[in-house]
């Protein structure tokens, strides 16, 4: 009955399959018919039995209830077998007591609660270890093991098979170091606190007592406490000011501290000088509850610079610290020498650039291009370090070493970059400049001025308008406002890394797209077909052997899932072949199918050329050496690609792509979306990319939107660099912003957060400029005394406070 | 009222034996982390209930 076959094959075109461990769709190639469970990847099914082997599936629950968005899971099946060297232990773990050892490990992969759960409870699926506790923000684990039951090595491959590859965190010093200086910082804004919630209370009771009278001994015992606690709260927490002031001084530049110390150093000799004379105001509430404020500002900032300094670490823990002798002797690599012979096992990373001399195996690059397919590698082959050797042992003459291999100099270069950036807070600090300068004049003139009519009195105007125009509101509404604003936009899902990329993203420039994964759906896509129809099924049959984007695509076809032998299937980056059901068929570009043809049909040129001319791949099918059909296989454009650039443009912003896809392709997926064909450039290199974006960059500012650790450099070079949803995970460390939804449409929102943040630091800005401007004229005139300044004061920062939080910047994410 | 010459000061003794507190916690590194115990201790909470309830895993 042809009604019932028609239904049939529909039900076969929309049957979706989640896979059991991420959920995401399984290709139909990889579905196993009848099987209870199905996965979409080889590194899925190795967690998910870990899991349920150790009975751990709550993590299932955990991360439904927390609605962080699936991930497919990473397994390198590494051996890690460096860990264990005795070099290593030494460096890079430390002993608790006897027999028991502690190290730190960066994750790649975790993200929601539910890894933080699964990571802590590695004591039950490896038996040996301790203690395990995830830091999320820094995705940094703390083991503690039992060195009588297990092995460092053996845990690195637990933590692998759960989707976790740990990375020795570089260099525990620094890192030590830093947490040293976080806490110090803590314990400085815990005592301005305390100091300034002190003075407040005795300055309650103060000025109630100016209205309804107080016994004059206690108003005495009251100002001389207060003294007590600002003094503690100046020179402890305070002395950070007086100390960026005096820096500011010796080099001569302009710093938001100068201003700051001066405030607080007038205040604090006037309140001393008034304590100990017994009249007048003491401003030492106003002292202390600025230096609160000021302290809680400066740590919103520190903790965003922090972030980003963490994520270029990530970067750096990518290589391995330690290489291998033939001999097998181990050598840190710093001691490497170009020309050296290293042995490199399976499971272990090259730790230099080199040449294969011995040996065959395949080798993942994923951390370096985001691709997953292992590639061949055979003696003359070039290695990369920082990639991961797969199957067999081989020889490497090394090179290039250290920061001279490609990924080192990748590194550098991001480093190079974010180092460069200059922070919003630069221009705070020119107002800041500007602000110290006409501040202090004023003072001096109202002094001088009110010296002819009364002493005290040109003190007392002189005092309070230091004290009214202190930059309170100057230094806390930028780091507020931006802190307020990276909030929300993370709760969107986009997760930005400083206020300058903010300050940079909210000017309309110019930006460019990486072809792949913002216009097009990524994973595959349509597929058209030209001759044979009974090649299709074979074709089908070969892909579903490879996981390249072409190969997703064949097995997201109807046909996918049918019965075949496949037979010694050969992978290329040009093609797969292999024997199916026992015929010999080759899938590929035209140049491979080309070389098993002894000539090409001109139908199947005509197709080619045809499919190409639309933006779609053209892929060749032969069949027992004759080309027995052509593929034009493709992405399909995005829903929201075309409405998103619409609404680009309308903000002023001017797009371009540039991808390492073929140029007619890239025109054609451009043309649909409306960025014209000028714009386009294809079948770029990721150190062509580089160039490109620093030629852009001279002319004006650039945006770069890319995914993959190929892209890194060129998303650094950039005025702002946006990595996208599902890129590499070191793509994260060379980016300013990371989008977790896919698409353009967090692009748009993100450029309207931006243009809405500004605003808000503006109008922070503007009405702390105007107050300061209002009192400090009423000051000059004598019209408030310094009790109304100290009052005005607080006034003045919580006005702004409140503005940060209550400006819209970025709004929730809509519903997908 | 001169009961306050006592009181405040052994208040403010009180206040600095809170940010003493405070000190030795922050040192110890107990803000190092603000991110990760939040989600840690949901978990922890329903583990029990659920651990008793779920028979052992099979192997």
């Amino acid at each position: 009955m042809p009604t019932e076959v028609v239904a049939a094959s529909a039900a076969n075109s929309a049957r979706r399959v989640a896979c059991a461990h991420c959920g995401l769709d399984v290709p139909a190639g990889l579905v196993v018919e009848g099987a209870e469970r199905q996965f979409c990847c080889a590194g899925c099914r190795t967690v998910w039995d870990v899991i349920y082997g150790h009975g751990l599936e709550r993590f299932y629950r955990i991360q439904e209830s927390s609605g962080a968005a699936a991930q497919p899971a990473r397994t390198t099946g590494r051996r890690y077998a460096e860990l264990d060297d005795a070099a290593f232990r030494d460096v890079w773990t430390r002993e608790l007591e006897p027999g028991t050892r502690t190290a730190e490990l960066y994750l790649e992969g975790v993200h929601c609660a539910a890894c933080v759960w699964l990571v802590e409870r590695l004591p039950r699926v490896a038996p040996g270890v301790i203690e395990s506790r995830l830091d999320l923000r820094r995705s940094l684990v703390r083991l503690v093991w039992d060195e009588r039951d297990t092995t460092l090595s053996r845990v690195a491959r637990t933590l692998d098979s759960l989707g976790y590859p740990p990375h020795p965190a570089r260099d525990a010093k620094t890192r030590q170091a830093r947490l040293e200086e976080d806490r110090k910082f803590i314990v400085r804004i815990g005592v301005a606190a305390a100091a300034a919630g002190n003075v407040m209370l005795l300055a309650i009771s103060l000025y109630g007592g100016a209205y309804s009278g107080v016994e004059a001994a206690h108003g005495t015992f009251f100002r001389w406490l207060s003294m007590l606690f600002a003094m503690v709260s100046l020179a402890w927490p305070g002395s950070l000011f007086f100390r960026g002031a005096w820096a500011a001084i010796r080099t001569r530049t302009a710093h938001l501290d100068l201003p700051i110390a001066l405030g607080l150093g007038a205040g604090a000799i006037a309140g001393t000088v008034n304590t100990i004379l017994g009249r007048g105001e003491i401003y030492f509430d106003s002292l202390t509850v600025l230096i609160f404020l000021l302290l809680v500002g400066r740590w919103v900032q520190h903790r965003q610079q922090r972030w980003a300094a963490d994520s270029l670490e990530l970067l750096f823990s990518l290589t391995p610290r330690l290489a291998r002798r033939p001999s097998g002797e181990d050598v840190p690599v710093e001691a490497l020498r170009v020309g050296d012979l290293l042995e490199v096992r399976a499971g272990e990373s090259f730790p230099a650039d080199g040449e294969v001399t011995d040996g065959a195996s395949t080798m993942d690059q994923s951390l370096l291009t985001g691709e997953s397919r292992p590639v061949p590698i055979a003696p003359g082959t070039r290695v990369c370090a920082g990639a991961v050797n797969v199957s067999r042992a081989v020889q490497v003459r090394v090179e290039a070493t250290g920061t001279e291999t490609r990924a080192g100099r990748l590194m550098r270069l991001v480093e190079e970059y974010s180092r460069r950036r200059a922070p919003i807070v630069r221009s705070a600090d020119r107002i800041a400049g500007w602000f110290v300068g006409v501040v202090v004049s004023l003072a001096v003139v109202t002094f001088f001025v009110w010296l002819r009519v009364d002493v005290s009195q040109a003190i007392d105007n002189a005092t309070s308008l230091l004290i009214v125009t202190c930059p309170c509101a100057l230094g806390l509404a930028t780091p507020l406002a931006v802190a307020v604003a990276i909030g929300r936009a993370a709760r969107a899902g986009i997760l930005v890394k400083g206020g300058d990329a903010l300050e940079k993203l909210a000017r309309p420039s110019r930006i460019v797209l990486d072809k792949t994964g913002t216009l097009t759906e990524s994973g595959g896509g349509t597929i058209e077909w030209e001759g044979d129809a009974e090649a299709k099924p074979l074709a089908v049959a070969l892909e579903a052997t490879s996981s390249h984007a072409i190969a997703l695509a064949f097995q997201k076809d109807p046909s996918a899932g049918g019965v075949h032998r496949v037979d010694g299937a050969v992978h290329s980056p040009a093609g797969i072949e292999g024997t199916v059901d026992g015929r010999a068929v080759a899938v590929g570009s035209a140049s491979f199918a080309a070389r098993r043809v002894s000539e090409t049909p001109h139908w199947a040129s005509s197709a080619q050329e045809r499919f190409t001319s639309r933006g779609l791949s053209a892929v060749s099918v032969v069949v027992d050496g004759r080309i027995a059909a052509v593929a034009g296989v493709g992405n399909p454009v995005r829903a929201d690609a075309a409405a998103a650039v619409t609404e680009l443009r309308r903000h002023g912003w001017s797009l371009a792509v540039l991808s390492g896809d073929d140029l007619g392709v890239v025109i054609s997926v451009a043309r649909r979306v409306g960025i014209p064909p000028a714009a386009c450039r294809g079948g770029v290199t990721a150190e062509e990319k580089v160039c490109a974006i620093e030629a852009e960059v001279q002319r004006g500012p650039v945006v770069m939107v890319g995914d993959g650790v190929n892209d890194a450099a060129a998303l650094s070079a950039a005025t702002v660099g946006i990595a996208v949803h599902g890129g590499a995970e070191a793509s994260l460390a060379a980016a300013d912003v990371y989008l977790s939804r896919p698409g353009l449409t967090p692009i748009v929102g993100l450029v309207t957060g931006a243009r809405n943040t500004l605003w808000t630091i503006r109008a922070c800005l503007a009405v702390s400029l105007a107050y300061n401007a209002a009192a400090a004229t009423l000051a000059v005139t004598g019209i408030i005394g310094p009790l109304i300044a100290a009052i005005l004061m607080p006034v003045s920062s919580l006005s702004v406070v409140l503005l940060a939080f209550w400006f819209p910047t970025f709004g929730e994410p809509p519903c997908p | 009222m001169s009961v306050i010459y006592v009181l405040v000061p052994v208040a403010s003794l009180l206040a600095a034996a809170a940010v003493w507190a405070f000190i030795r916690a922050a040192r110890s590194g107990q803000f190092d982390d603000l991110d990760t115990p939040a989600v840690r201790m949901l978990h922890d909470d329903e583990e029990e209930s659920s651990e008793k309830k779920q028979a052992p895993p099979q192997q």
